[in-house]
């Protein structure tokens, strides 16, 4: 791994009107990490990856995608990255192969190149023998597999996923991170994921954030934040650093006050 | 280019197989074909303006691009709302090439489904004057289309609900339908009624189309053509403005 952080989030904010999704974040990723970035329901997770995705301005703050700056350097930034959104963004009336082509003009990938990069991704996501069907007919985790694909047929640096494996089977889920897995090792690609799923953030990543009401609350590995919280799974470490309030409500006075203690007490 | 004419042939590849889409768009015109053109036909036959097929027939054609091309714009927010919009807003393009790709699709998509109906007015009996003139007409719907399509995409752009999409329906697509002298004549209309057709685009279009296709034309078709020509670079610049100020 390289010294220099592929990502790096520094004391960004992001306000919609008066309303602050993200406040004062920092954060680094490593080249060819596994980064998971948790938190609950509208923690700013979305709005974090939108940023670094070109498709939101900070309101303040600065952040880095390969040393170049999201917001000014937007074509630069978007060749680097692949990105699979927290909804479903394949074209549904199109088949497998249809979906990596128009990805592969649009990203500027030559044609001979897109069509190998595409069979190597295709056979290796397994849909291979899938290829020339309309997506509309596959399942929610061939779905998932194909944007996947799609996402790295560019060769980026940096692959987001926003909370991939929602709605999917265990055994989808399962097959899924094992190719996020082998994908990583392969390809050197660092991955920046966000997922509710703890099991998987403990499996997959190498190092985790925590973000809640729009602040990062812990860095660490999974071993680390247990420690941090003495608790036994990262599940319960992230109960106890974010509380268990639901979070589509607003929570309450004394609850957000717990979650300032818990912050301080480290 | 290339962005462009993937865009282009995605929306090209999505009309081809959306069969239903393809009959469904054919209800409207067929009935304003059959009922006006055969129902009102006696009486416009009776107050000496010929046949009414042969007047109407252009105005449906016009319709049937309209609705088309507007229809694009429900389209954009359908990617909006299941995601595959935001597939192009981080791809490293310009939004200029995205817009352009997509504007010109659903304007051929229009310009097809215009051609279908066209086919229809033939079997049902319409006659244009000069086969020559057919491929002129053409290049007018295909004006028509591009300006609709652009203004669609425009619209697209600003709404966030597909609830939306009915309100400009009724508020803007039927209004341009009727007011454009699709299916009466424009010569003796009241004057607000008058003015109010002056400033609908679709007027000089569904104008130009039957200038070319039977002789008979209100403004001329030179400058039916030439206000097409001015709106369509208006629309295009208006909808690519507000393509450019999408947030995903």
């Amino acid at each position: 791994m390289s010294d220099r952080p592929i990502i790096r989030v520094a004391h960004v904010v992001k306000s919609f009107g008066k309303v602050t999704a993200v406040n004062d974040v920092s954060f680094d990723v490593q080249a060819g990490e596994i980064f998971a970035f948790l938190g609950p329901n509208g923690a700013g997770k979305t709005t974090t990856i939108k940023m670094l995705t070109t498709l939101l301005r900070p309101t303040s703050g600065s952040l880095e995608l390969d040393g170049l700056d999201p917001a000014t350097h937007q074509t630069e930034v978007r060749r680097r990255f692949g990105v699979v959104f927290q909804d479903p963004s394949l074209d549904s009336d199109l088949t497998a192969w249809e979906n990596m082509d128009v990805h592969g003009v649009l990203y500027h990938v030559p044609r001979r190149a897109r069509r190998e990069r595409s069979e190597t991704l295709l056979r290796m996501f397994e849909l291979w023998e899938r290829r020339d069907d309309l997506v509309k007919t596959f399942s929610g985790g061939m779905k998932r597999r194909l944007e996947i694909a799609r996402g790295l047929l560019h060769t980026p640096k940096v692959l987001f996923l926003d909370e991939p494996t929602l709605g999917l089977d265990p055994q989808s889920r399962n097959q899924m991170w094992t190719h996020v897995r082998n994908l990583n090792e392969a390809e050197h690609v660092t991955v920046f994921l966000t997922t509710h799923y703890m099991d998987e953030a403990d499996r997959v990543a190498d190092r985790i954030a925590v973000i809640d009401h729009g602040r990062i609350v812990a860095t660490g590995s999974s071993a680390e934040l247990k420690q941090q919280t003495s608790t036994g799974s990262l599940e319960a470490a992230f109960l106890a650093l974010t509380g268990t309030t639901i979070r589509d409500e607003s929570a309450t006075a004394a609850d957000q006050m717990r979650q300032v203690a818990r912050v301080w007490r480290r | 280019m290339t962005v462009v004419f993937i865009l282009w042939l995605r929306e090209l590849k999505k009309y081809l197989r959306s069969r239903v889409q393809i009959v469904a768009s054919l209800g409207a015109p067929l009935m304003y074909l059959g009922v006006l053109g055969f129902g009102l036909g006696p009486v416009f036959r009776r107050a000496g303006e010929g046949s009414y097929l042969q007047f109407i027939a252009p105005g449906v054609i016009g319709m049937t691009v309209l609705f088309t091309a507007m229809f694009s714009g429900f389209t954009m927010l359908w990617d909006r709302q299941f995601g595959f919009l935001k597939e192009t807003l981080v791809a490293p393009v310009p939004r200029l090439a995205i817009m352009i790709g997509r504007t010109l699709g659903g304007a051929t998509v229009a310009v097809l489904q215009g051609t279908l109906i066209f086919v229809v007015t033939l079997i049902a009996g319409f006659r244009p004057e000069s086969l020559l003139a057919v491929p002129l007409a053409f290049l007018v719907i295909a004006l028509i289309a591009v300006i609709f399509s652009a203004l669609a995409t425009a619209i697209g752009s600003s709404l966030k609900e597909m609830q939306g999409f009915q309100m400009v329906m009724n508020f803007l697509v039927m209004p341009t339908f009727f007011l454009s002298g699709a299916i009466y004549p424009l010569e003796g209309l009241p004057r607000v009624l008058g003015a109010l057709t002056r400033v609908d685009p679709l007027t000089y279009g569904v104008d130009g189309v039957r200038g070319l296709l039977i002789g008979r034309t209100h403004f001329g078709v030179a400058l039916d053509v030439a206000v097409l020509l001015g709106v369509g670079v208006l629309f295009v610049l208006f909808g690519a403005w507000r393509f450019s100020k999408i947030e995903a």
